[in-house]
């Protein structure tokens, strides 16, 4: 098992690397800061010596080395329009979004799980092309459009929920006000996750379902309830560990927009006004931030198989 | 495989024996009504936006009524805030995200089934080297690398196409990979190594044919994934730029509590197409991967 951990654990480290060099140079394709601060009250000398001062009448490679190595003492660089670390800013921000991914996640599965078991086990079922045409449809609604007729509906003509931010503004908010403020967003979220979880987890149920082990325990009359949450569901366990690791990366883009539409406070809105305003500190950061965080997520997908399916490790 | 189900699968291919492999997917096809359903939905669509110039019955990007006044005789879907028909802009949007949907597949599959089949035919460091790029790839946040790009470069619908296409990859290429190194263990592929046949030959004509099905099957998904990319870079205002209309920039209106409220003509028709061409295509995939997939149980 260390064996095996290990190897992915070295497997992940040029990966990682990798990240960085890309991100290093999509930025610097962005083109450099110093177009931004050009201007009629900006002399040439001003200009030169912000670049000298910035690092970048170097060549491209020292200049990577330098970022890294700041990298790696953590820091992220200063954000160019408020000047505030870019660890901070991140810092102050990746609440929200982790509560409204976290919370989407968990109501992702719960819708997603119990819904594509359903299916498989009452395979071409009315019950079971329901299941399915609505995961189609959850999976073809742009979220921002959902997020719209929510809004129009919940907000607009029956004023039952608010439609920005966290909290009241002015208020404390409190646990009932945040509830309240998450219930579109996490719906949008939740419903796009679970229209594709649902047709895989169905999917993987039905080849389960077929497998030998079954055919045995439902030989043995020990009846239908038992050899689907016994025997079948314990097994069902490998394709919820892949679906949850699929979710990751799909959570922090889908949080981008969300978040724009319903102004939730999280990283999503800080990236997007940062990606407006042209912030390259803060865009490489939060890049950054999210393909560790995605690789890490990876990672554990892969330990987590290894402990769910021990015959893995052998492969 | 059982004894059961082979016996089955001699007694259907023995009742289909005198059809070829086209006519058996498309009786497949066929099964799924869902999927007949959405074909047609899908052709009728296509050849409204191909026909557009001809069907719209104004141009789209000029004034021609009053400002954003609701659905009429004149209007069927009303105006929007500058007095342009929404009708006629909702057929050329159609043509525009349906153009973009192809066009990213179009080059996202290109470079994935070339990255994948030399990947999974070479192997060793060239496979390691490709993968762990595919890997670094996919590990950047799908929508937050468009934005970034669409930031970088000047937003416009070649742009979009571009970056969709670039970004889109990775998945067909572990696909591709996956499956020519299974083929690369089978007979007839290595017959023609060991005959001495070109590399040209093996990978074109003997190892792509092969794995055409599944790339089909996940070039669908893809295509509706990029028109819902597209759809939501344009609301953000990062996909294409106005005056041009594409499905997406037509519901950014609606960011707007006006527009949102008083004026639901400018943003439900452009939502619920977008619904309903990326239904329709997931249905036509889901649809052809029963249909060409020879393995399928589901024989009736």
């Amino acid at each position: 098992m260390i064996k095996y951990i290990m190897k992915r654990i070295l497997i992940a480290i040029p990966v990682l690397i990798g990240i960085t060099v890309i991100d290093y140079a999509i930025m610097c394709m962005a083109g450099s800061p110093l177009e931004m601060m050009q201007g009629p009250r900006i002399s040439e000398a001003a200009v030169e010596a912000k670049e000298i001062a910035l690092g970048l009448d170097k060549p491209f490679y020292i200049q990577y080395f330098v970022w890294l190595g700041q990298l790696l003492q953590g820091n992220l660089g200063y954000s160019m329009k408020s000047f505030l670390p870019v660890g901070t800013m991140i810092a102050e921000h990746i609440g929200p979004t982790l509560l409204l991914m976290g919370v989407s996640m968990l109501v992702g599965l719960l819708l997603a799980v119990p819904a594509g078991i359903y299916s498989a086990v009452h395979q071409y079922s009315k019950g079971d092309y329901s299941i399915v045409t609505l995961s189609f449809l959850g999976s073809s609604i742009p979220g921002f459009f959902l997020s719209l007729l929510l809004i129009y509906l919940f907000t607009i003509k029956l004023g039952w929920l608010p439609s920005s931010g966290m909290m009241t503004l002015g208020t404390e908010g409190g646990f009932i006000d945040i509830v309240q403020h998450m219930i579109m967003p996490v719906l949008v979220l939740a419903v796009s996750m679970a229209g594709t979880n649902i047709r895989y987890i169905r999917s993987a149920m039905l080849e389960i379902l077929q497998a030998d082990y079954i055919r045995t325990a439902r030989a043995k009359g020990i009846g239908r309830f038992l050899v689907v949450h016994k025997h079948a569901l314990r097994n069902a366990l490998i394709p919820i560990v892949t679906v949850i690791g699929m979710q990751i990366p799909m959570l922090f883009g889908g949080a981008v927009v969300i978040e724009q539409v319903f102004s939730w406070p999280g990283l999503g809105l800080m990236t997007l006004s940062a990606i407006t305003s042209r912030d390259y500190p803060v865009i490489m950061g939060v890049c950054l931030l999210s393909a560790v965080v995605v690789l890490i997520g990876n990672l554990l997908t892969d330990i987590l198989y290894a402990v769910v399916d021990p015959t893995i490790q052998m492969q | 495989m059982t004894n059961h189900n082979k016996k089955m699968q001699i007694q259907i291919a023995n009742e289909y024996k005198n059809e070829n492999y086209r006519q058996t997917v498309w009786r497949r096809f066929k099964h799924h009504k869902l999927a007949g359903i959405s074909l047609i939905v899908l052709v009728l669509l296509c050849s409204a936006a191909l026909l557009a110039p001809w069907i719209a019955p104004y141009p789209p990007d000029e004034i021609v009524g009053s400002f954003a006044s609701a659905p009429s005789k004149d209007f069927w879907l009303g105006t929007d805030q500058i007095g342009r028909d929404v009708f006629s802009r909702l057929l050329y949007a159609m043509r525009i995200s349906l153009l973009v949907g192809l066009m990213a597949t179009l080059i996202s599959t290109v470079i994935g089934v070339l990255l994948g089949l030399i990947a999974g035919y070479f192997g060793g460091v060239i496979d390691m080297v490709i993968m762990r790029f595919t890997d670094m790839i996919m590990s950047f946040p799908y929508i937050l690398l468009v934005l970034v790009a669409a930031s970088i470069f000047k937003p416009g619908l070649w742009t979009i196409i571009l970056i969709l296409g670039f970004v889109d990859w990775p998945g067909i290429a572990r696909l591709v990979r996956g499956n020519v190194l299974n083929l690369r263990e089978s007979n007839f592929v290595k017959s023609s190594i060991v005959a001495g046949m070109p590399l040209r030959h093996i990978l074109f004509s003997e190892i792509l044919p092969n794995t055409v099905a599944p790339i089909l099957v996940y070039a669908t998904s893809v295509v509706a994934l990029s028109i819902l990319d597209e759809a939501a870079l344009s609301f953000l205002g990062m996909g294409v730029q106005p005056p041009t209309a594409s499905l997406g920039n037509m519901l950014n209106g609606a960011q707007s509590l006006t527009v949102l409220t008083k004026q639901p003509w400018l943003w439900v028709p452009p939502g619920f197409l977008i619904i309903i061409v990326v239904i329709a295509i997931n249905f036509i995939g889901d649809a052809l991967r029963d249909a060409l997939d020879p393995t399928t149980r589901k024989e009736k």
